[in-house]
């Protein structure tokens, strides 16, 4: 046999491999926000496993996510920020509902332990617009009699870099505070009337770890983690409440999901006696008509999979799983919206 | 490069007087040999002004993208970006005053401070340092150079900042603060974070480059010259300040510039100890932003054309600020050795 012969078929047999193992599995890919990559690549993990199909999720922020989804360069991208229902017809998406987490205003004082300190939204804009000073200010002592409030500077910290987190807290803000809504707005960076910026949440939390009499906020799982002095928050039915898995999946059960709206719902300011109100979904995009259906059905396969079995490791993440008849709308959706080029739903 | 390259292809043409390579006769009076190491030459001229050009031909390419995606907003703002100190996203109105004002004030602070530091360090090392402490100090002042920067930034955080704000900044506020006119420069709560952390963190980073090498042109010069001023009775003072700096003005220029450029340009280190406010003050403890750290930390997120453009311009900004600093000590330079060819 000549050499250029067994090269032959070798190449021969290599690509009849190939071939086979593609049938097999299939890799799909994503690309997006940050904030819940840390649960995308254990659910990615554990589907591996279980399935064979991976899951190559590059945590490249918001915006990346959503250009790339736009492009069709990935199977699905990621937003913590929502896109409106114009947007999503305009670049042909979908849109659903991925997890939960939260937002928790921590603080540094001396004296006060965490869950003590309780704060309302007016007062939380306020102080954050600068018109709230001091920390023993009558609107804070107000809400806290007898707790001992000293005569302090209050420093305000906030993130530096564009993040979903900073979206859900402005967002709840432009909600309680209609001076916050005309004079700063919402969006993932905003135009910040005081204080210092860190960047991310480490960022923010070594801020207010070394300076006396600061307050910021970070996503509930890193104030968990770090031990951060947090708050009490009042919601919209006057009550306080302390941030936990509780008032997250509280607050996502009140919320008003809509298919039709591309479920469109930020989850502050929720009704409900025990939601938390600095809540929030992130969000996954996905092509409305698929070029490639078997990929975007091992992707929907993943979700699904992920909707029914990922909750403990969410949780275990401190993110908050979705509630169970959010995940059905969302499954009826994908059966009504994502099709191939044929016409002929994916899922 | 091309300073390279020109006194090489002189040296070529000067060894082989017939350098025509296309010429026929010169070619068929050549043995098989040594058409071969001809065509050796050739190749080999030609590849290193390939990459030579290939430096050119990328910068090139990168002022031409940036200009080309920071159109949308060059349109909508025109000059007025350069002079707005308005960033606000929600609104989609964007100005560029404040990193410019910060990416200038903290370099000029970083170089005010490593400029001094580093030729201490350099004449220390070349003319005073006993032999044997030569080489670990030199060592350690590369390896500095060999920190990455997010250690540095890391490390102004959570070292640097608690023990500068309770120590330093006090003192500051209590001193220099308290002259009216200078005052307002030391003025405010102090929070060890700001545009005067971010100056001090970064001339930490820019003296290694700057002092080594300013100690590598001062071991230039030739002993002879410095024997001979001090037997004229100099000083070691007047022998640096006469003898050694006018003889590496162009290596210490060199140098500067090389820290300057990293100043200018350094992205994790400031956002870390700058505070990222997008407000002009004019206290150098207040916090700031740099044109750097700005793109860092909002690019990722940025969604919409003219909120991603903006950040482009400012990207294009610092381009031309790095070029026109660059530019600018050439000149300084030219004029020094005009006014040098007058005086002698």
């Amino acid at each position: 046999m000549s050499l250029s012969c067994i090269l032959r078929r070798l190449a021969a047999t290599a690509l009849t491999l190939a071939a086979l193992s593609q049938a097999h599995a299939l890799d799909i890919t994503g690309a997006g926000a940050t904030f819940p990559y840390p649960v995308y690549a254990k659910w990615a993990e554990a589907y591996k496993a279980a399935s064979g199909n991976g899951l190559n999720y590059q945590s490249i922020g918001s915006g990346g996510g959503i250009k790339q989804i736009k492009a069709k360069t990935v199977d699905f991208g990621a937003t913590d920020k929502p896109l409106t229902k114009e947007e999503l017809d305009r670049d042909n998406l979908v849109q659903w509902p991925m997890v939960i987490g939260g937002v928790v205003p921590v603080i540094n004082l001396e004296g006060i332990r965490a869950g003590q300190l309780r704060l309302s939204g007016t007062v939380l804009a306020d102080i954050y617009l600068g018109k709230i000073k001091k920390w023993n200010d009558p609107a804070i002592v107000e809400l806290n009699k007898g707790l001992m409030l000293p005569n302090q500077d209050i420093l305000v910290v906030a993130r530096s870099d564009g993040s979903g987190t900073t979206f859900i807290f402005t967002n709840y803000l432009t909600k309680v505070s209609s001076e916050w809504k005309s004079r700063v707005g919402s969006d993932t960076a905003v135009k910040w009337p005081i204080g210092i910026n860190g960047k991310g949440n480490e960022g923010v939390a070594s801020y207010v770890r070394q300076q006396a009499g600061s307050i910021g906020y970070v996503e509930y799982a890193y104030a968990l983690q770090n031990k951060m002095t947090h708050v009490q928050m009042k919601n919209r039915e006057g009550q306080f409440v302390a941030p936990d898995e509780k008032s997250f999946s509280a607050a996502a059960a009140n919320g008003n999901w809509k298919p039709e709206a591309g479920f469109y719902e930020i989850l502050t300011e929720e009704p409900g006696k025990a939601s938390w109100p600095i809540t929030g979904a992130t969000f996954i995009l996905m092509q409305k008509v698929q070029d490639k259906p078997e990929s975007a059905k091992v992707a929907l396969n993943f979700f699904d999979w992920a909707y029914k079995n990922g909750g403990k490791v969410a949780l275990t993440l401190d993110y908050i799983p979705m509630p169970e008849s959010v995940v059905r709308l969302v499954e009826g959706e994908w059966k009504r919206a994502l099709k191939d080029k044929a016409g002929k739903p994916v899922f | 490069m091309g300073t390279v390259i020109i006194p090489f292809s002189g040296h070529k043409s000067a060894m082989n007087p017939s350098h025509f390579p296309n010429e026929p006769h010169a070619l068929a009076r050549r043995s098989p040999r040594q058409r071969l190491y001809q065509f050796g030459d050739v190749l080999f001229e030609n590849l290193t002004r390939g990459f030579a050009f290939l430096v050119l031909g990328t910068i090139v390419a990168i002022l031409v993208s940036l200009v080309v995606t920071s159109l949308p907003s060059i349109k909508a703002f025109g000059f007025g970006f350069l002079l707005s100190d308005d960033w606000d996203p929600v609104r989609e109105q964007f100005g560029a005053l404040v990193p410019i004002y910060g990416t200038l004030v903290s370099s000029f602070i970083a170089m005010l401070i490593a400029l001094p530091i580093s030729f201490g360090i350099a004449i220390f090392l070349t003319e005073m340092s006993p032999a044997w402490l030569k080489r670990p100090l030199g060592t350690a002042i590369e390896l500095l150079a060999a920190i990455p920067s997010i250690i540095y930034g890391m490390w102004g955080l959570f070292v640097f900042t608690p023990v500068f704000s309770k120590t330093v900044e006090p003192l500051l506020i209590a001193t220099l603060g308290q002259i009216p006119g200078v005052g307002a420069l030391f003025h405010g709560p102090p929070m060890g974070i700001g545009m005067l952390t971010a100056g001090m963190i970064l001339a930490i980073m820019i003296i290694p480059f700057i002092s080594s090498v300013m100690r590598d042109v001062f071991e230039l010069v030739p002993a002879v010259l410095k024997e001979s001023a001090y037997g004229l009775g100099a000083t070691t003072w007047e022998v640096i300040w006469k003898v050694v700096l006018p003889y590496t003005r162009t290596g210490v220029v060199g140098g500067v510039m090389l820290g300057l450029g990293r100043a200018l340009g350094e992205t994790m280190a400031v956002t870390f100890v700058i505070g990222n406010a997008q407000r002009l003050s004019v206290s150098l403890l207040a916090p700031g932003n740099s044109i750097a750290s700005s793109l860092a930390n909002e690019f990722a997120e940025a969604v919409g054309d003219l909120y991603t453009s903006s950040l482009i311009e400012l990207g294009l900004i610092l381009f031309l600020i790095t070029t026109v600093v660059l530019a600018i000590a050439k000149l300084m330079l030219l004029r020094l050795g005009r006014l040098e060819g007058t005086r002698s």
